[in-house]
């Protein structure tokens, strides 16, 4: 198996806040690789590192088989960065933007237009192509700033929180050009608060709280670190939610959670059948009306707060609104 | 998969080729939004222009020229150093909106020559300012200055003036990165526009206080006014020390601020990646 990417004790400090507290990563080429963690954990600061942006108090790091910190430069001809600003210029317009970015590529001016318009094209950006980036709505001045990091199909992408600020659509836009662009064999480093996007696109993630990495695994490992499947039963009537909760910790393998707003009881479960057959015995037994009752994989928001004792972020969907042209 | 790699320059020429082929990417950028904002260019060349017709028409017929002399005639210069001056917002707002936006950011993480940002900038800057220089003149010549000098004279003005513009680059380079966004421009204007009157671009110092008066003749922009106006042979020189070397220290002025500025500068983006 070869990495992408490969990172040893990384370690970066400014003032009396330790960003990065010795940070190790493995990037499998060709995958999606998510950085999991809250605001301040240390992703962008990882990420800087990696592109070359920021030198490490200490730690090593290798990006396409070269060292970040002794040769920079070739490092920069293997990579595209799409940070959290969407970085274009926004008085150019998307067609002059990509013909810059190609030309400060070396790319020539004609090379620079016809992958310019092959750009446009794949991130369905050519109706838009003369128009100033400025007016873009959010989700497309995304899809431009992803084409801008990809001019030369880069082997490494590294994507900074790329949906933030995002509505739903536009995720879903900014999901799909990342999935074409592993399917030609890029490697995506992306950092992200949102759990739902590591879940959609990474292979692998990594969760990282307070500049060090605390977890590593398949989406599925490490929804299986917590205990496997989740049992839900959500009550009509939330009188019932105590005896509902009593029927659940006779099968769970921890104390259920009660969340009074929805109604709902979750709690871990071993043996997903026999568990469901005798809840739903139990609270026929005891009277209690269940809206739903379900078994359902863990999500990694469940994961992270298993993890480290809080949720990943409080607010958990996305914020800001698509800004219209 | 297709992975299209650029050839790295390996010689010192090929790499000179790069940086210069970059940094004309860089400037050319900046004519762009010149083209596409036709309005903001036309206002940003004129707004001197405004200033002229200001004080040589409303005010200037208050202020007398020691050694007489027609106040326009001794104002023009004044207000080509002033062209020169409000450089330094047009240099802090294009730096402090890149570092902002993460334009500089994708920059440097791109196999670009890491000088062309800075001489790309340069380039379009100072051919900004030659702009607004030539648009000045033509202003000065429609309200009846002159030159009275010899061309080689006019031409040394000429050149002085831009170079105190390239000192000023330095300047709003530095704040444009120390800035945290372009919204600090308020506070740049607040420098810029003090700086601007206390000198002797308007008025002669010799009528204000005595402790201003010396203030604002060892002004940069002062420098620079006074040795334009020698050398296009404009009145209102004055007799001081400073106004009897007032090309030395048009010279002196810039090279100090370069000195200052330039490092600090370079200091400063380097420092973006510690």
């Amino acid at each position: 198996m070869t990495f992408a990417v490969v990172a040893e004790g990384l370690r970066k400090r400014y003032g009396d806040t330790e960003a990065l507290a010795g940070l190790d990563l493995a990037v499998t080429q060709g995958t999606v690789h998510g950085l999991l963690g809250p605001n301040g954990a240390g992703k962008s600061t990882a990420v800087r590192i990696l592109t070359t942006l920021l030198r490490a108090d200490a730690g090593r790091a290798e990006v396409a088989g070269l060292d970040v910190a002794t040769r920079p430069a070739e490092v920069r001809h293997r990579i595209g960065l799409v940070g959290q600003h969407a970085a274009v210029d926004e008085i150019l317009t998307g067609r002059q933007n990509l013909e810059m970015f190609g030309r400060l590529h070396h790319l020539g001016t004609r090379r620079a237009r016809t992958r310019t318009l092959e750009l446009l094209e794949r991130f369905s950006l050519t109706d838009a192509a003369d128009r100033p980036a400025g007016q873009y709505s959010g989700g497309m001045r995304r899809r431009l700033d992803l084409a801008a990091g990809m001019i030369l199909v880069p082997p490494v992408l590294f994507l900074d929180e790329p949906t933030t600020g995002l509505d739903p659509r536009a995720r879903t836009e900014v999901w799909d050009a990342v999935r074409a662009l592993v399917a030609d064999g890029t490697t995506v480093l992306l950092t992200t608060q949102y759990l739902e996007e590591a879940d959609q696109l990474a292979s692998r993630v990594s969760v990282i709280d307070s500049g060090h990495r605390i977890a590593d695994g398949t989406p599925d490992e490490l929804k299986g670190m917590i205990g496997g499947d989740r049992l839900d039963v959500t009550v009509r009537d939330p009188r019932d939610l105590p005896t509902a909760a009593a029927a659940l910790a006779r099968v769970a393998t921890a104390d259920p959670e009660v969340d009074p707003d929805t109604r709902r009881v979750s709690a871990p479960v071993r043996e997903r059948a026999a568990a469901l057959t005798e809840v739903v015995r139990a609270l026929d037994d005891a009277d209690v009306t269940a809206e739903d009752i379900a078994v359902r994989r863990p999500t990694l928001d469940e994961v992270f707060l298993q993890l480290t004792g809080r949720r990943a972020d409080p607010d958990t969907t996305p914020r800001g609104t698509e800004v219209a042209a | 998969m297709t992975v299209i790699l650029p050839p790295v320059p390996r010689t010192p020429a090929a790499r000179l080729r790069w940086a210069a082929a970059d940094g004309w990417t860089i400037a050319r950028r900046t004519l762009t939004h010149w083209g596409r904002r036709p309005g903001e260019t036309a206002v940003a060349l004129l707004f001197p222009v405004l200033m002229v017709l200001m004080f040589g028409y409303l005010l200037g017929g208050g202020i007398l020229i020691p050694g007489g002399g027609g106040y326009r005639e001794f104002l023009m210069p004044g207000m080509f150093a002033m062209t020169m001056l409000f450089g330094i917002e047009t240099t802090f707002a294009a730096v402090a909106t890149d570092a902002a936006r993460g334009v500089t950011d994708r920059f440097r993480s791109m196999p670009m020559a890491p000088s062309a940002v800075v001489t790309g900038r340069a380039a379009a800057d100072m051919l900004h300012s030659a702009l607004g220089l030539a648009v000045m003149t033509g202003c000065g010549l429609a309200v009846g200055w002159r030159w009275r000098g010899d061309t080689a004279d006019a031409a040394l003005a000429v050149a002085l003036l831009l170079l105190l513009r390239l000192a000023f680059l330095w300047v709003g380079i530095y704040l444009g990165l120390l800035a945290r966004g372009p919204e600090s421009l308020a506070a740049v204007q607040l420098l810029v526009w003090p700086v601007g009157f206390l000198s002797n671009a308007f008025v002669p110092t010799g009528t204000m206080p005595g402790w201003l008066g010396t203030l604002a003749e060892w002004n940069p922009i002062s420098a620079a006014a006074a040795a334009a106006r020698h050398l296009f042979g404009n009145p209102g020189t004055g007799d001081s020390w400073v106004a009897e070397h007032a090309v030395t220290v048009a010279v002196a002025w810039p090279a100090l601020l370069i000195a200052i500025f330039f490092p600090l500068s370079v200091r400063r983006y380097r420092r973006l990646s510690r």
